[in-house]
């Protein structure tokens, strides 16, 4: 019998197919007597900015995105940030970490990649290379790497943690990465049902109808258009229960594997779905029931990492940000800057850092998006090097390389 | 049929193949037909070679044991509990139960998630699955792999059609840890070789001789008829007639069945038992068999014993209702559902032709005209779908567990058709389906870490097969885990 054999820890993991990445406790924290945690959340699709955190206080904003533009009176109310900025009224959660000194916002931010393809930009946000390219290994690997020559990960298994069914690119690399899948991976999106869909109408009518028939819509196509119409509220309802607990049930399992004592200490996932070209809904649709599985995953990352959330840092990344202006299908298209959120016990928050380069159209990036005035890799620098300790010249080159001009943010924890 | 050299391959691998993989499109446009028919030339087509493979009667046997084992686990454990009850003796130690989550780990209702931890994932590790569903998945893995490694998979998907005509079921009784056996000892070294060889292979297979009941069916007038009020079980010669060779409505009457199972009396298993070397393997046992002359389809056989049956199984398969039924059920798997009727005559003569030789009758598969300008219609059956997508996701398979559970969720589980005649090869059937896979590709997409651009993707898994529309929506997609989930849900890559 020798063909069976039991599958080790490290292949059933890897086959049940999480998402975190530890390694060793940065020993120069440990020597101060801290324990630092960090956790990145990758948001793929480029999530809106101006929807998420909005300008309320810039003279063209309303003018900007008319009545999708998120205020601080009405029925979807925002939530103050400062005399400036508001937050999306479905992020409570985000605000009231705000309000304790434990959230920060960074606006009008951008990695340095500047031309508007998903799956290169993706890769410049989670490679840390300056430019696009084949990249087999994350920043935040590197940056593990570079605290502990070698990364070997010691026996008890005090590795660095990444949650996800495929470790996502910014937490591979030469530092061990143990990694865990919640069981229940969410169903294909909305957003990815209306593709397909659309594929099929071009294409094939028989599995239009096919698909059409089995997803109970359809009603709504007889009625004259996927794209026109709300989905069925029955199975809507459902989709977004089940993104709201996956989101939650992701983070909520990696920040119990963080919170440990024996646990990882950086941790890396990835949620889908930003990439609102048709019917955003900021304030009450797609984006607005994203942003609020989102915070409620923050909420969940607060609750399990128990007392280690005093010693944590997350920062929530996406690849650029999208147009200022809504676009012929009320969504938006691909653009550059946008915004970067921050939440965690460690940090000195309270506050959105950004320097606003105004909304009107010659402040605007080839006069469409929004301009970056603040390069991301300033503030994960500043998240490293503070927080983890992880030295000037190995950020300037090995996490970012080349990245020597672009200063680490300072004070962002305290 | 001037076809172009890359759409011709990129064809041949969709319709004949398990889809493209690599630089295959490229690799085989020279001559795709040629490198369809160099797979069956091979003098090992179809098998695999694995020594770590159990025989037919080591996995019987193994079974055995593991199911005595557990019985006498059991049994120590109630005279424990018993003794416990008296205020006697400590219980001894046993050996650790297992898991039985672990027999269907990647089940959708698995509550396990948050509770999920290291030492868990360990203790999960060390309590393997029951050795039958260990075996079970041992074959299975060995089945994907020669599936997803292979040029073209022709010959492989040669294996599957026939595994599908010949099916048994994993669910019935101890047939779970054979089926694998089944396949690669009656199917595999006939795929290019004669019927009749491949026939009397199976149906003198334990596997089958189980799952259709013929191990246990007694001559009436036989020694161990006489002896208890037990008898003829019809099952297996019903089905050896309309499934398996002549077809359904092809003349033979209920007397040809009734006479046709007592032929096959006494084809039965050797007794499993501790210690006995053959233990469950093919044995003709003569005290079980109806000592008669019998007439089958209008011709009589003398009793010979065994060879009564090889006679009769013999002249089935050469009978020109089986060569229709195969170049009908042939026909309708590679090319259409409604296969054009001149494509099924020439498989048919040609099977006439050459008394039954499966690698003629295949290369007039690949060389009709008719299986080339058939359009792309045929839904892909959700097992082959998969397989393409491994292939095209350029995965290479570690564990084999989601994949055993994305076939049942597709409603077509791994040796395990809902009755003997296999699973249906009729696109209607598997478009029910189609919800199904737009979310297991969906998870695929988030599992493969491919860093692949959206073109290289559709170049390598449709190249000249994709339409406009097919490209455009992979290159705009969000991410590469919804371009590759697209790209498997493309209207191109579902049919073939």
């Amino acid at each position: 019998m020798t063909c069976l054999h039991a599958p080790s820890r490290r292949e059933l993991l890897l086959a049940s197919g999480a998402l975190f990445a530890w390694t060793y406790l940065p020993r120069i924290a440990r020597a101060e007597g801290r324990d630092p945690r960090f956790l990145t959340i990758i948001l793929r699709g480029a999530l809106d900015g101006l929807g998420a955190v909005a300008p309320v206080g810039d003279p063209g904003w309303i003018a900007l995105r008319d009545d999708k533009a998120l205020k601080l009176e009405g029925e979807h109310a925002a939530l103050p940030l400062d005399s400036f900025f508001a937050l999306n009224p479905a992020m409570p959660n985000f605000h009231r970490l705000y309000k304790a000194g434990q959230a920060t916002v960074v606006h009008a931010a951008a990695t340095p990649y500047r031309e508007r393809s998903h799956f290169d930009g993706q890769d410049i946000l989670e490679s840390g290379l300056p430019k696009p390219g084949t990249a087999e290994t994350g920043w935040l690997n590197r940056a593990f790497a570079s605290i502990e020559p070698g990364g070997r990960v010691d026996a008890r298994g005090r590795e660095a943690f990444a949650v996800g069914p495929v470790t996502p690119l910014v937490v591979r690399g030469p530092a061990p990465v143990l990694s865990w899948t919640p069981p229940r991976l969410p169903p294909a999106s909305d957003d990815t049902l209306m593709r397909l869909l659309d594929l099929y109408r071009h294409t094939d009518p028989a599995l239009a109808r096919a698909l059409e028939e089995r997803m109970g819509l359809a009603a709504i196509a007889r009625a004259g258009g996927i794209n026109q119409d709300p989905n069925n509220p029955a199975a809507k309802q459902a989709g977004v229960a089940q993104v709201r607990a996956y989101f939650a049930e992701a983070t909520g399992s990696a920040a119990k594997f963080l919170g440990r004592p024996d646990g990882p200490r950086v941790g890396a996932l990835a949620f889908d779905g930003w990439d609102t070209h048709a019917n955003e809904g900021a304030s009450d649709g797609r984006l607005a029931q994203l942003l609020g599985a989102l915070d409620g995953a923050i909420a969940a990352i607060e609750t399990e990492m128990g007392p280690a959330w005093r010693e944590t840092v997350v920062a929530v990344v996406t690849e650029f940000g999208r147009t200022a202006h809504i676009n012929g299908t009320e969504g938006t298209d691909h653009g550059t800057a946008t915004v970067a959120l921050l939440a965690g016990g460690a940090l000195k928050g309270g506050r959105v850092i950004a320097d606003w380069p105004g909304l009107k159209p010659s402040d605007l990036q080839d006069g469409r998006d929004l301009k970056p005035t603040t390069d991301l890799r300033a503030v994960l620098k500043g998240l490293l090097k503070d927080h983890l300790r992880v030295a000037d010249d190995a950020l300037a080159n090995k996490v970012f390389p080349g990245s020597g001009a672009v200063r680490a943010a300072i004070g962002l924890v305290g | 049929m001037a076809l172009d050299p890359k759409f011709e391959a990129a064809l041949a691998l969709h319709r004949f193949g398990f889809g493209p993989r690599g630089d295959a499109i490229a690799r085989i446009a020279a001559d795709p037909r040629g490198a369809m028919l160099a797979e069956i030339e091979r003098p090992n087509a179809g098998r695999i070679d694995n020594p770590d493979l159990l025989t037919g009667g080591e996995a019987a046997r193994a079974a055995f044991d593991f199911r005595q084992e557990k019985k006498a686990v059991r049994l120590a454990e109630a005279a424990d509990r018993e003794a416990a009850k008296n205020g006697t003796a400590q219980p001894a130690p046993r050996p650790e139960k297992m898991d039985p989550a672990m027999a269907d780990p990647f089940l959708q209702t698995q509550t396990g998630a948050m509770k999920l931890t290291l030492e868990e994932a360990q203790r999960k590790a060390a309590n393997p699955p029951a050795l039958p569903q260990q075996i079970y998945l041992e074959e299975a893995k060995a089945r994907f792999d020669a599936a997803v490694a292979t040029d073209i998979g022709f010959a492989e998907r040669l294996v599957w059609f026939w595994s599908n005509h010949f099916c048994i079921s994993a669910d019935k009784g101890p047939t779970r840890p054979l089926c694998g056996a089944f396949e690669r000892e009656a199917i595999r070294p006939h795929v290019a070789g004669r019927f009749a060889d491949m026939l009397m292979a199976v149906e003198s297979h334990p596997a089958m001789l189980i799952y259709l009941d013929n191990a246990r069916s007694i001559g009436p007038s036989s020694i161990a008829g006489m002896r208890q009020n037990k008898g003829l079980n019809e099952n297996l010669a019903r089905e050896i007639l309309e499934l398996h060779t002549l077809g359904v409505r092809t003349g033979y009457t209920q007397d040809d069945v009734t006479s046709f199972a007592k032929v096959i009396t006494g084809w039965t298993i050797e007794p499993l038992k501790q210690n006995a070397p053959h233990a469950g393997e093919f044995a003709f046992n003569p005290r079980m068999h109806e000592p008669f002359s019998q007439t089958v389809a209008g011709k009589a056989y003398a009793d010979g014993g065994l060879d009564q049956g090889k006679a009769v199984l013999a002249d089935l398969a050469r009978h020109p209702a089986t060569a229709k039924h195969i170049a009908l059920k042939l026909a309708r798997h590679f090319v259409a559902d409604n296969p054009p009727p001149a494509l099924v005559e020439r498989l048919a003569k040609r099977f006439r032709d050459t008394d039954g030789n499966l690698k003629e009758v295949t290369k007039s598969l690949v060389t009709a005209p008719e299986s080339w300008s058939a359009p792309r219609a045929k839904l892909k059956r959700p097992s082959e779908w998969l397989v393409a997508s491994l292939r095209a996701g350029g995965v290479e398979l570690k564990d084999v567990r989601p994949l055993v559970q994305a076939q049942n969720l597709l409603g077509e589980p791994l040796w395990r058709p809902p009755a003997p005649n296999g699973f249906s090869d009729d696109s209607t059937t598997w478009m029910d389906g189609l919800a199904q896979r737009l979310d297991i590709a969906n998870r695929f997409g988030q599992r493969v870490p491919t860093q692949l651009e959206a073109d290289a993707m559709v170049e390598t898994a449709l190249g000249p097969l994709a339409s406009e529309e097919t490209r455009s929506a992979v290159k705009r997609a969000e991410s590469r885990p919804q371009a590759l989930a697209l790209l498997l849900m493309a209207p191109e890559f579902q049919r073939r």
